[in-house]
C-alpha cells in the first residue's frame, strides 16, 4: 500500500510535463519595478506619510539623541516599564525609565510590561512596512506581539522604497522568522469599519534616526 | 465600401429596427451594404450554456456566408465577443488546419456597430438628430471584451439635440448573461432590479447601449413596473434625423 | 477517498438558496455596503501602481510554473521544512487530514486548541472533527469568531461575517461571551473580542493555522493577517499544525514580492496589511518547539489533470472576484453553498467536490467578466465557467428539457433557410400568449422570464423579409 506521500505525487506526475523547470523559471517575465527612482529624502518622506495614514507617531532625531527623544515619547505616552531587546546600547536609553531584558519571561509578564522598544531590519517606503528579524540579539516574537506598545528605531539607511528591493536584503537572513509590521493590527470585519488595536500592540510609535 | 451586415438572430426575429437603422446610417455615409441571406447565428448561447457540440455547425456556417466579405458589421457586442474570444478556441479544438486559417482570417474583419464607425470608418458624427435625455448602459462584452472605451459615447455626443445623463454604478451587469435570466431567474431580476433603479434615477427618457439582449432585458421590467422610461439600441438613435 | 467541500455535498442548488437569499433584505444592504467599500479602497490603491499589470503578469506566470512542477517543489519544500526541524505530512482528501491533525493534538493530550484563520479547515470540517475527538477549536479571527458564536457560515473568503451587521454582532457577543452590557460601536465589539481570547491566546497550549504561501526553495510558510491573532496563533503555543492545500507553493524567496504585493491590494484594498509572518520549521528560543505541516491533496490533483481548468489553482485567495461580481452582490456567500463562494467558488467547489454536488455552480454567473478584471493572479474565470458547463452537458447534468431545447434550438440556427422557418413557425406559435403586443405567462422553462420582465411579441415582419423586400 503506497503512502499518500507516493500518492500525491504519482497523481501530480501523471500529468506528464517535466524538464527545462529552471530554464522556464528563469524565463518568467519579471516587468514590473524592481528598483526604486526615489530621493533619500522623498523616500524617508513616503515612509513617514505611509506610517501617518497607519495612525503611527512618526519622531525623528540625530542619532546623537536617541537616549533624548526615546525618553521623550516614552514620557508622552505615560510609558515607564519598557522591555529592550540585546540590541540596543546602553547610551540609547533614558534615565527615567525601567528598562529590562528579556530574561526568558512568561507570557503574562510580557502582557504585564508596559511596551517594548526594538530596532528594525529595514523599512519599506511603499507600504509603510518594518521588517523585524528574529534572532537572540534582536528579540523573539512574542517581545513585540504582547505587550501593547511598540516603539520602534528605524534608521534613515535602513530604508528602501520598494517591497522587491526589501525582499532582495531579506533573502540573506537566512532562517530568521521574519514579521512584517505595517501599523498596529487592525480589522473591518465589522461594517467594513477599520478599528485600530485589535490583539497586537495597539500602539506603534516609530523614530527615524539620521 | 462594401461592408456586409450580420444581423445576428435575434434582431433579426425580434429587433428588426435595429437593422434597418444600421442600413440606414451606412447608406446615410455614402457606404454599400450586402446582406448574405445564408446567415444564422454566431453559436453563442449554446457555447456559453455548455453545448459546445452544438455550436460547431453555426460556427462553420458563419465562416462559408462570410469567408470572402471585405468587412463585416454586426449590431451587437455579445455576438462580436463570441466570435473574437472564442471562435479561435473553438477552431483550433477541431484540430482542423482549413478551419483554424479560415477563422483567423475572418475574426480580424469583423466589427461591433460603434467600433466599425469610430476605428474602420473613422466618424464620430453621423448626422443624427435625436431630441431626448439618454443614458448608455455599457454592456458587459462591449465594455469588457471588446474594451468599447468610449466610442458609444462619443457617437451620442455627437448628437444633435441629445443629452447624454450619466448612468451610476454604469460597468454593474445588468443581469441578463443569456440562459442565466432563465436558469437563475431570481439574481437576474435582483440584478435588473439594481440597473433599473439606476436607469431611473438619472432621469432620462431613454436608455441605450450596444445590445438589445440588455436592452430586452431592461425593458422587459421598466416595461412591467410601467416606469414611462423606454429602451432604444444605440444604432436606432444615430439612425433618427429631424 | 472521501474529497469534500466542507458540506458541499448537501447544499441546495445555486437557484434554489438564490431564491431565498435576494429576499433578505438585510443581507442585501450588508453585502452591498461591504462589496462597495472593498471594491473602492482596492481601485484607489491598485490604480497609484504604475505596474499593477506587470505584477499581475508575473504573478499568472508563476502560479502556472508552479503548477506544471509541483511534484519538485513539494518535495523540495518537504526536504527544507524538515531540515529546519518541521514534521511534513501528507494527506489524500479531508478525513486523511483531519485524522492526522486530531492525533497530533491527541498526541499532546489537549482539549483545547486556538485556530488562526483557515478555509482550507473549513473545507474538510476540522472543527467537526476535533469536537468529535472531545477537543475545543476556539476560532481567534474576529470574523470567525463571530460565525463560531452565532453558529453560522462564513460568506466571504477575507470577510467571512460581512453578511452580518453591528446590531446582529453585539447582539451574538452579549449572548454567547455571557456579558453584562456592551457598546454598539465597532470599537466596543472588538474590544470584547481582544478580551474574550486574550486569555486563550496567552494560555493555549496548541495553535492550528493554514498558510497563504510555502516557500519550497527555503521550506518556509507564510501567514498575511490583519489583527494579530495569526501572530498569536503561530508564535505562542508549544505546538503548531499548519494545513495547506498543495497549490499554495510557490517556487522562491524573492517570488513573494510579487505576491505580497498583489494580495493586501486586491484583498482588503491596502498598500499591505498590517502583519505578515514567515518562519521555517522550528526556532530554537522563539516559538513553538514543534512543528507540522500537512500538505492537503482533497481534489487538487483532479483539478491539475484538467488543462483548461487548472489555472482554478493560482488563486490566492484575495475575495476580489466575490467583491466585484454582480451575482455574489445579490446573495452573499451562502448561495454557493461552499466555504468557497463567488466566482472562484463557482469554479472550485465543481472541480474539487465533484461536477454531481456542485452542478449547479459553474451556471451561477452572467459571464459579465468582472472577476477576471480584478483577479490579480489573471484566472480567466468566464473561459472556466463555460468550460465546466460543457463538462456539466457532457456529463448529462442538465435537464432533458434543456437539452432537447437546445438541440431543437441548433437546427433551427444551422442555416438561413432554416431560421426563416423557425421565425415564421414562432409567430404562429407565440399567438395563444400574445396580447396586445406583448406575450404573457410564456410556458415551461420561459416561464422564468415573464415572471419579472414583460416581453415584446414577435413582430410581423423579421429583417430579412423587410430586406427581400427592398431589393
Amino acid at each position: 500500500m503506497s503512502s499518500a506521500k507516493e500518492e500525491i505525487l504519482a497523481r501530480i506526475r501523471a500529468n506528464g510535463e517535466k524538464d527545462s523547470r529552471e530554464a522556464e523559471y528563469d524565463g518568467i517575465a519579471r516587468n514590473y519595478r524592481q528598483t526604486g527612482t526615489l530621493s533619500k529624502d522623498e523616500r524617508i518622506a513616503l515612509l513617514a506619510d505611509r506610517l501617518h495614514d497607519y495612525g503611527c507617531a512618526v519622531h525623528r532625531c540625530p542619532e546623537a539623541e536617541i537616549a533624548t527623544c526615546v525618553g521623550d515619547v516614552l514620557r508622552g505616552r505615560g510609558k515607564t516599564h519598557l522591555l529592550i531587546t540585546p540590541e540596543i546600547p546602553a547610551d540609547w536609553l533614558p534615565n527615567d525609565c525601567e528598562l529590562l531584558a528579556d530574561s526568558g519571561l512568561g507570557y503574562d509578564e510580557l502582557d504585564r510590561a508596559d511596551g517594548v522598544l526594538t530596532r528594525c531590519a529595514l523599512a519599506i517606503a511603499a507600504t509603510g512596512t518594518i521588517v523585524l528579524r528574529h534572532a537572540p540579539d534582536t528579540g523573539r516574537r512574542a517581545l513585540t506581539l504582547v505587550p501593547d506598545y511598540h516603539l520602534c528605531i528605524v534608521f534613515e539607511s535602513q530604508m528602501v522604497e520598494l517591497v522587491p528591493e526589501a525582499m532582495q536584503q531579506m533573502r540573506a537572513y537566512g532562517r530568521a522568522p521574519l514579521t512584517t509590521i505595517s501599523g498596529p493590527s487592525a480589522t473591518s470585519d465589522i461594517e467594513m469599519t477599520r478599528i485600530q488595536g485589535v490583539h497586537g500592540p495597539r500602539t506603534l510609535d516609530i523614530i527615524f534616526v539620521k | 465600401m462594401n461592408i456586409s451586415l450580420f444581423i445576428t438572430c435575434y434582431n433579426d426575429t425580434l429587433f428588426p429596427e435595429t437593422g434597418k437603422a444600421v442600413v440606414a446610417v451606412l447608406e446615410r455615409l455614402g457606404h454599400r451594404v450586402e446582406f448574405r441571406r445564408a446567415q444564422s447565428c454566431c453559436g453563442q448561447m449554446h457555447y456559453n450554456t455548455g453545448y459546445q457540440k452544438e455550436a460547431l455547425p453555426l460556427l462553420r456556417n458563419f465562416v462559408e456566408v462570410f469567408a470572402d466579405a471585405e468587412v463585416i458589421c454586426a449590431p451587437s457586442s455579445s455576438c462580436v465577443a463570441m466570435i473574437r474570444d472564442h471562435y479561435p478556441k473553438m477552431a483550433r479544438e477541431t484540430g482542423d488546419e482549413k478551419t483554424i486559417n479560415e477563422v483567423a482570417e475572418l475574426v480580424p474583419r469583423v466589427f461591433e456597430f460603434s467600433e466599425l464607425l469610430v476605428d474602420k470608418l473613422g466618424v464620430a458624427d453621423v448626422g443624427a438628430f435625436y431630441p431626448h435625455a439618454v443614458t448608455l448602459h455599457p454592456s458587459c462584452h462591449g465594455l469588457r471584451s471588446l474594451a468599447l472605451g468610449d466610442k458609444p459615447r462619443r457617437l451620442l455626443e455627437a448628437v444633435r439635440g441629445l443629452t447624454l445623463v450619466d448612468l451610476p454604478e454604469a460597468e454593474q451587469c445588468c443581469g441578463f448573461g443569456g440562459t442565466f435570466a432563465i436558469k437563475n431567474a431570481d439574481v437576474s431580476a435582483a440584478m435588473l432590479s439594481d440597473k433599473t433603479g439606476a436607469v431611473l434615477a438619472t432621469g432620462a427618457e431613454v436608455c441605450t447601449a450596444t445590445d438589445n439582449s440588455c436592452l430586452m432585458h431592461i425593458n422587459g421590467a421598466l416595461s412591467r413596473q410601467r416606469a414611462g422610461v423606454k429602451c432604444v439600441h444605440l444604432a436606432e438613435i444615430l439612425a433618427a434625423r429631424a | 477517498m472521501s474529497v469534500r467541500v466542507g458540506h458541499a455535498a448537501e447544499a441546495p442548488s445555486f437557484p434554489q438558496a438564490a431564491e431565498k437569499l435576494v429576499r433578505n433584505t438585510q443581507l442585501r444592504r450588508n453585502v452591498r455596503h461591504a462589496t462597495n467599500v472593498i471594491r473602492r479602497k482596492r481601485a484607489r490603491v491598485v490604480e497609484e501602481l504604475p505596474d499593477w499589470e506587470e505584477l499581475r503578469e508575473a504573478g499568472h506566470a508563476i502560479k502556472q510554473h508552479t503548477l506544471r512542477h509541483l511534484d519538485f517543489y513539494l518535495e523540495e519544500f518537504e526536504r527544507k521544512c524538515t531540515e529546519a526541524g518541521g514534521c511534513v505530512h501528507w494527506a489524500r482528501d479531508a478525513d486523511e487530514a483531519n485524522r492526522i491533525i486530531v492525533d497530533l493534538v491527541r498526541a499532546h493530550d489537549e482539549k483545547e486548541v486556538i485556530k488562526v484563520k483557515t478555509m482550507t479547515s473549513d473545507e474538510t470540517a476540522l472543527n467537526e472533527s476535533l469536537a468529535a475527538a472531545g477537543i475545543t477549536p476556539f476560532e481567534t479571527d474576529l470574523a470567525d469568531l463571530i460565525v463560531q458564536l452565532g453558529e453560522d457560515r462564513p460568506s466571504h473568503i477575507v470577510v467571512p461575517a460581512l453578511h452580518r451587521n453591528k446590531m446582529e454582532i453585539r447582539q451574538i457577543f452579549l449572548e454567547k461571551m455571557k456579558l453584562e452590557n456592551l457598546g454598539d460601536r465597532p470599537e466596543d465589539l472588538t474590544a470584547a473580542a481582544r478580551k474574550y481570547l486574550r486569555e486563550k491566546f496567552l494560555n493555549v497550549r496548541t495553535g492550528i493555522t493554514g498558510a497563504n504561501f510555502a516557500i519550497a526553495e527555503t521550506g518556509s510558510v507564510v501567514v498575511v493577517e490583519s489583527e494579530g491573532n495569526g501572530r498569536m496563533c503561530i508564535t505562542l503555543p508549544r505546538v503548531l499544525i499548519c494545513l495547506v492545500g498543495i497549490e499554495k507553493i510557490i517556487p522562491r524567496f524573492e517570488d513573494l514580492e510579487v505576491f505580497l504585493q498583489l494580495l493586501p491590494r486586491s484583498a482588503t484594498g491596502e498598500r499591505m496589511n498590517p502583519y505578515n509572518s514567515i518562519w521555517t520549521g522550528v526556532a530554537p528560543g522563539d516559538g513553538p518547539e514543534e512543528f507540522h505541516v500537512v500538505l492537503l491533496d482533497n481534489g487538487r490533483t483532479n483539478v491539475l489533470r484538467d488543462e483548461e481548468a487548472r489555472e482554478t489553482l493560482d488563486c490566492i485567495r484575495c475575495g476580489a472576484c466575490l467583491n466585484a461580481c454582480p451575482v455574489y452582490r445579490q446573495t452573499g456567500g451562502h448561495a454557493y453553498g461552499s466555504v468557497y463562494g463567488g466566482p472562484i467558488g463557482a469554479i472550485l467547489t465543481p472541480q474539487l467536490q465533484s461536477m454531481r454536488h456542485s452542478q449547479s455552480l459553474p451556471y451561477a454567473s452572467s459571464l459579465c467578466g468582472a472577476c477576471y478584471e480584478v483577479c490579480p493572479v489573471k484566472i480567466n474565470i468566464p473561459e472556466v465557467l463555460i468550460h465546466l458547463r460543457a463538462k456539466a452537458v457532457e456529463q448529462g447534468y442538465e435537464p432533458w428539457q434543456e437539452r432537447a431545447a437546445m438541440k431543437a434550438a441548433a437546427f433551427a440556427l444551422a442555416s438561413g433557410t432554416r431560421l426563416e422557418v423557425a421565425q415564421k413557425l414562432a409567430r404562429v406559435m407565440q399567438l395563444p400568449f400574445e396580447h396586445e403586443g406583448r406575450l404573457d405567462h410564456l410556458p415551461g422553462m420561459l416561464a422564468g422570464w415573464t415572471a419579472f420582465r414583460d416581453l415584446d411579441a414577435i413582430p410581423k415582419q423579421s429583417f430579412r423579409e423587410w430586406w427581400a423586400e427592398r431589393e
